[in-house]
């Protein structure tokens, strides 16, 4: 499959209203194609406003996006794991990821049902699972798309323990098979170390990009020791970083 | 469960059996010629049915509640979605719409047929307007309530408009479609009959105000039991089903 495109940001200011404080101002990046940027930062910093402007969701900010030179509405679009599941809930687990995109086709919507394990809760609607299996399934929607952007949206947030780890390794699979470029927001920097290729950390007000961290080792690749070590960048980063601000 | 469930249903069908049982015993209580017994209601339905106007007199009855039903969801499910998406009509329309739910049936019966003579349209459209502005208001009700949450969704996968229409808008839609469509019906019921009796040359309300001249209690409960067994008839084939298949998502597995 082909590699995800590339990011050129540059946004001048975000704001809600035109008389409201900006959420967001002058981050300008670039992001390479396949690659995995996670971008941290406390809650309200506007980290999910970043990722529904890059998914063309919110188009009232000064600056542009670019997504392989085509602004984010022109651009294909990408599969997209919201911060709460928000599957149809008038539709069936197997008829919600074949609504992915502009619908995809039994055969697909069941392979990405293979991947996540749902296979078994094809038939059922979303209230008949578990909080987890939801964010599986919203997950299968996202990779039914088989778009070349995968945005994820606190993939793993209010998942037990044992289940971030199952759902990583699931993220980190899906990376490594299809490689899309790969935004994944979280406010666990255990999640960045384990999955990212790049760090962003998020701070201020309005937020900016205080921290860029490249973290070497393919994601694949990557074993425990690496993980701890880059944990410790990252943890450092944030520590050194933000605390003076806040 | 399954067993509660197979007691729930027994009662269920238990419960039209009893009432007319209730009305038995009450009837042998009672006078005779003033409040008759089921049976004697039963023979009497089938000669009205057979040797009378029991029939043509239902057929037109359902055809005016049928087309003013469908009259007024129609164009109360239209306004409704207008006024829940549109703010300042929703401001403007907001106080007539609260005249309109008020407004007593039989004085709109009453200036409709003054306006437009005995006639069918009279009598359907007083019926549209008694209607409309409970529909409209349900309607409008659930279009507030429409989680921006799956219109964003349907942004984010570039859905066509057709798509979210049956993807996001009808699914959300529906449950106060029916809602509307079953307290409608049920408001419908009663004064279709009532402007039948007001004016017009059939139908059961029609009949049943004739009876009442001669006091003919028997005929008056057999058109009312033929009406609701009407009534019941769409209730339990039609709309239950249809709730059951459209809100098949919301409910338990059975
Ligand atoms: N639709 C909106 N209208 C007005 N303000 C908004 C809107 N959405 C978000 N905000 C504001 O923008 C800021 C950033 O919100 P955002 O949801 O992007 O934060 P976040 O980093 O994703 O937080 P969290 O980790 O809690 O999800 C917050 O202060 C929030 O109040
Ligand atoms: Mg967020």
């Amino acid at each position: 499959m082909a590699r995800g495109p590339s990011l050129n940001l540059s946004i001048a200011e975000k704001r809600y209203a035109t008389n409201a404080a900006p959420v967001l101002a002058g981050i300008d990046l670039t992001i390479a194609p396949g690659s995995v940027t996670a971008i941290l930062g406390p809650s309200g910093i506007g980290k999910s406003t970043l990722l529904r402007m890059i998914a063309g969701l919110d188009t009232q900010f000064s600056g542009s996006i670019q997504i392989d030179g085509q602004s984010p509405i022109d651009a294909p679009p990408p599969g997209f794991v919201f911060q709460d599941p928000r599957l149809l809930p008038w539709l069936t687990v197997l008829d919600n990821i074949r609504t992915a995109g502009q619908g995809v086709d039994t055969a697909t919507a069941l392979s990405a049902l293979e991947r996540t394990g749902l296979t078994s809760a094809a038939k059922l609607y979303p209230r008949q699972l578990s909080g987890g299996m939801q964010r599986r399934a919203s997950l299968a929607r996202a990779l039914a798309m088989s778009s070349g952007l995968l945005i994820l949206d606190e993939p793993f947030v209010s998942l037990d323990r044992a289940l971030v780890g199952e759902m990583q390794d699931l993220v980190a699979e899906i990376i490594a098979a299809d490689q899309p470029t790969t935004l994944l927001v979280t406010h666990m920097p255990e999640d960045a170390a384990r999955l990212a290729d790049r760090v962003l950390i998020l701070a201020g007000q309005p937020a900016k990009v205080v921290a860029d961290i490249h973290l070497p080792s393919p994601v694949i690749f990557r074993d425990r020791k690496d993980i701890t070590s880059h944990l410790r960048t990252i943890e450092g980063a944030i520590g050194f970083r933000t605390r003076p601000e806040i | 469960m399954p067993s509660a469930q197979r007691h729930h249903r027994f009662l269920e069908l238990a419960s039209i059996p009893l009432l007319l049982l209730f009305w038995q015993v009450l009837a042998m209580l009672m006078a005779q010629r003033l409040f008759p017994t089921p049976l004697a209601v039963g023979a009497e339905l089938i000669h009205l049915a057979t040797a009378e106007r029991l029939l043509p007199d239902l057929g037109q009855t359902l055809i005016r509640a049928g087309l003013g039903f469908f009259l007024a969801m129609v164009l109360g499910t239209a306004l409704g979605l207008v006024l829940g998406r549109v703010r300042s009509l929703d401001r403007l329309f907001s106080g007539w719409l609260i005249v309109g739910l008020n407004l007593p049936a039989i004085v709109v019966a009453i200036l409709f047929y003054i306006w437009l003579g005995l006639t069918e349209t009279a009598l359907i459209s007083a019926v549209v307007v008694n209607k409309l502005p409970l529909v409209a208001a349900t309607i409008r009700e659930g279009v507030r309530n429409f989680a921006p949450e799956y219109d964003e969704l349907a942004r984010a996968m570039r859905w066509p408009l057709a798509r979210r229409l049956r993807l996001v808008f009808i699914p959300q839609l529906m449950p106060f479609v029916l809602a509307a469509a079953r307290t409608g019906l049920s408001l419908i019921w009663k004064i279709v009959l009532v402007f039948e009796v007001l004016g017009s040359d059939g139908g059961v309300g029609y009949r049943v105000s004739l009876f009442f001249q001669f006091f003919d209690i028997t005929s008056i409960l057999a058109y009312t039991t033929a009406f609701i067994a009407v009534v019941l008839a769409v209730e339990y084939g039609l709309l239950r089903p249809l709730e059951h298949k459209v809100l098949k998502w919301r409910a338990d597995p059975a």
